[in-house]
């Protein structure tokens, strides 16, 4: 393969992948979600390496078969996928679009940097109005990267995104 | 089989069983949030047991995967903690469960995330971001039991006094971890015991509970001598490859 072939598909495939969410999450892309870690030519085939949220999350068999599944669709029938763990996935990860697209799909997105504390931080304001009044339901919400919130201004309940 | 296999079968073991102990809670949640923070807590831990059965199905000269190894075993195979097989009684004697386990995991993924193992270390660093969120978890339930009313404190007091006897075996070195102690593979468990001591009895006391004393502890889980539980848990994690075996989904 050339270079320039390289640079060209590699691009072509980053933007396929641009269209795979994790359907927990389907309005942030698996690339804005920082879960994309390397896409690279290896003999004749294509590799891309993910790197997987939380070890439980029950989209860790799924997202591999989706990305195979839209690649192929587009032309790219060997195409390798390794998870890869180390270093561990964080929401640090995640890209400014990612967390605008959060925020406008309700989702309060992480508030903080994860490598600089342990535990989640609280969000910002609420999803729906904005407000910075807003109190903890629970540690944990639909999924274990989210907990609860409520809103005090509103009344709305909402997720948070946690740092993580 | 191999000392090393079987130390990261124990590493495994642990959060396979306690995360079929949480799932069981699915639907009997004491109130919906918590059902769903026990079933996502489970969720975790049977992701990172995966973790660790995919590493050992890797290794040269297995021939297994993780399927076979989580649910194809008999019960002296496996050798996990007395404590994580406990069953079930009720929330607070869940989160006294959970906690003792939180606060022994949080040190030894510390000190297993600095492994010369790099696929260990590598898993480790992974599942200690989730441990220290769990931990937070019970040891805020333990508190906030503890410290509640008359009848959460009651509770979660029984509740201590009857897991304290399966938390000798956490600093109790089997007979693989004495033997991979020249390699420096497996950790010194023993040597854990104070921090967890000081963890568990600075919670204890935010709490009002009392930690026993001269217990007579149980031991040994971790050779695959088990309480007459694990039969039944296995009876249920098992029942699907036993009666359709090799099957799919
Ligand atoms: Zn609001």
């Amino acid at each position: 393969m050339l270079k320039d072939d390289v640079h060209i598909i590699r691009k072509q495939i980053a933007g396929l992948l641009h269209e795979v969410s994790d359907p927990e999450i389907p309005v942030v892309s698996i690339v804005d979600l920082g879960m994309v870690i390397d896409i690279r030519p290896e003999n004749s085939h294509w590799h891309i390496d993910l790197a997987p949220t939380y070890s439980g999350c029950p989209a860790i068999d799924v997202i591999p078969m989706l990305v195979k599944t839209h690649l192929a669709e587009a032309g790219f029938s060997d195409i390798r996928i390794e998870m890869e763990i180390t270093p561990p996935w964080s929401t640090d990860w995640i890209s400014d679009r990612g967390n605008q697209k959060l925020l406008a799909y309700g989702i309060a997105p992480p508030n903080g940097r994860a490598a600089d504390q342990a535990y989640e931080g609280t969000p910002r304001n609420c999803p729906q109005c904005g407000s910075e009044d807003t109190e903890l339901i629970s540690q944990y919400g639909a999924t274990p990267c989210k907990a609860s919130y409520r809103c005090l201004s509103c009344l709305e309940p909402f997720e948070y995104f946690k740092c993580f | 089989m191999e000392a090393k296999t079987k130390y990261l079968l124990h590493l495994a073991d642990n959060p396979l069983i306690l995360g079929q102990r949480l799932a069981e809670w699915c639907g009997h949640g004491p109130v919906l949030e918590q059902d769903i923070a026990l079933t996502n807590s489970s969720l975790d831990l049977i992701g990172q047991a995966r973790l660790l059965f995919q590493y050992i199905a890797s290794l040269p000269g297995q021939d297994t995967n993780e399927d076979k190894l989580a649910m194809t075993r008999y019960e002296h195979q496996y050798l996990n903690l007395l404590l994580v097989e406990q069953p079930n009684q009720n929330f607070g004697h869940t989160i006294a469960r959970q906690f003792l386990y939180d606060a022994f995991n949080i040190i030894q993924y510390e000190a297993l995330s600095e492994h010369a193992d790099e696929q260990l270390k590598g898993i480790a660093a992974k599942t200690l971001k989730e441990i220290r969120y769990h931990y937070r978890y019970s040891s805020e339930w333990v508190v906030r039991l503890g410290d509640g009313t008359e009848k959460s404190h009651h509770i979660t007091q029984e509740a201590f006094n009857e897991l304290w006897r399966y938390t000798g075996e956490l600093f109790n070195m089997a007979s693989y971890e004495n033997e991979l102690q020249e390699s420096g593979y497996a950790l010194d468990v023993t040597l854990l015991e104070p921090e967890w001591q000081n963890r568990v009895s600075s919670v204890a006391t935010r709490a009002g509970l009392k930690l026993p004393k001269d217990e007579v502890m149980m031991l040994g889980g971790k050779e695959g001598k088990h309480t007459e539980h694990m039969g039944y848990i296995l009876t249920e994690l098992q029942y699907m490859q036993r009666t359709y075996p090799e099957m799919n989904w």
